[in-house]
């Protein structure tokens, strides 16, 4: 077993509550884990200091074997930027831009042409059946339509890790149920890494394994087989 | 009651052996328990008797898997009654999960420890069923699945709350001591 992922001991506080009080966890390559726990548990914290989103006050964040809390701000945004592909809860696409441009966001921050970053953007728009969507703007956008193009710009730069904070909490049973689907399917495919956070039992069950959080703390962790 | 109905439904669509009866019970309800077949025959009898079906061809061997059962007039018309009516809600019995979490607690045992291993157990359940509703595209099916999803969700969920009920619990206890 390869370790991408691994926190030793981690500690994080926000102004008057302690989300970690030393959290120590491991994720193999190409594993997918669920992280779960009631609200208030530390989950998206967790998630977030294993991206390099957020910086522990204690404790060590690894990534690949590389000190992920060491690395400055900039050099973790290329980091993620390169390695690793985020999915959030409401989408969060840029209400601007169309959703083809939303999805070729990722390759033109990495600097590819216009032109390969847009081939590339409707290929993945296209193999989550969303490729009719593509000159439409957010707000035009049902909820799952909306999480199928943020799963597309996490895939698209093709990236080792995918963190996906409550990827179908916005949505509806059958609605969610496709999305998961389709971000499963292309994980598995890709062969990458899936962390997601989610108090769904039906999405905890699509993991390989269950990491509980109770109290900022890991209170089990169980594999789902 | 209901499963007498059920196979009402299966002969609506035709007439057809008890074997097959069975067969098209079980395709039905994919992930739900199979039928005995002395189930099966002890409600075909049932419903003979009460003439809302009929043996319209008996085979050469005995036993009532040779017999080809039709639906009758008046066993369309009980099973439009039945498709029609409402099913009482509860109450339901607590079943063994809440029986033994409540009896764990009384004797002051670890009911904590319990909770989070049965969380693991209904969770590799779900995945399976989740895992057999991936694998059909008929509507009928997918939707029978939602319904042992939706009570194994339940339970799940029950198991988390109880877990934090006896969690806060405890935590009040160290508080006060």
């Amino acid at each position: 077993m390869t370790v991408l992922l691994k926190a030793h001991s981690v500690r994080k506080s926000f102004v008057r509550t302690e989300a970690l009080r030393g959290v120590s966890v491991e994720i193999a390559a190409g594993e997918s884990v669920a992280i779960t726990g009631p609200s208030g548990s530390g989950k998206s914290t967790l998630m977030l200091c294993l991206a390099g989103i957020l910086r522990p006050e204690a404790g060590e964040v690894y990534y690949d074997e590389q000190r992920l809390d060491r690395l400055g701000e900039a050099e973790r945004t290329r980091l993620r930027r390169r390695e690793m592909g985020i999915v959030l809860q409401f989408g969060q696409l840029v209400p601007e831009l169309t959703a083809v441009q939303n999805v070729a966001l990722p390759l033109l921050l990495q600097r590819h042409d216009r032109t390969s970053a847009r081939r590339a953007a409707l290929s993945w728009l296209e193999r989550l059946g969303a490729d009719d969507l593509a000159d439409q703007v957010p707000a035009e956008l049902s909820g799952g339509q909306a999480q199928r193009v943020a799963v597309a710009r996490a895939l698209v730069t093709g990236p080792k890790v995918v963190f996906a904070d409550e990827p179908t909490g916005s949505l509806d049973t059958v609605a969610g149920e496709s999305v998961l689907g389709e971000l499963l399917s292309a994980v598995r495919d890709t062969g990458a890494t899936l962390v997601m956070v989610t108090h769904e039992n039906r999405v905890a069950a699509t993991a390989d394994r269950e990491i509980v959080l109770r109290d900022g703390s890991v209170e089990g962790v169980g594999v789902v087989s | 009651m209901s499963v007498s109905r059920v196979l009402l439904g299966i002969l609506a669509e035709g007439p057809a052996h008890g074997y097959d009866i069975k067969q098209a019970h079980d395709r039905h309800f994919p992930g739900a328990k199979p039928m005995a077949y002395g189930q099966v025959y002890a409600a075909l009898a049932k419903l003979e008797q009460e003439d809302l079906v009929e043996v319209i061809e008996r085979g050469r061997e005995a036993g009532p898997d040779r017999m080809t059962y039709a639906i009758t007039e008046a066993g369309r018309e009980a099973l439009v009654g039945w498709l029609s009516a409402t099913e009482p809600a509860g109450p339901y019995s607590a079943d063994d999960l809440v029986r033994k979490t409540v009896t764990a607690l009384r004797l002051g045992r670890d009911a904590v420890g319990f909770l989070a291993a049965q969380r693991q157990v209904h969770l590799a359940s779900l995945k399976r069923l989740l895992a057999l509703q991936a694998s059909t595209d008929d509507v009928a099916a997918r939707i029978v699945i939602d319904h042992a999803v939706e009570h194994l969700d339940a339970d799940l969920r029950w198991l988390e709350t109880a877990a934090a009920r006896v969690g806060s619990t405890t935590d009040d206890r160290k508080t006060r001591a």
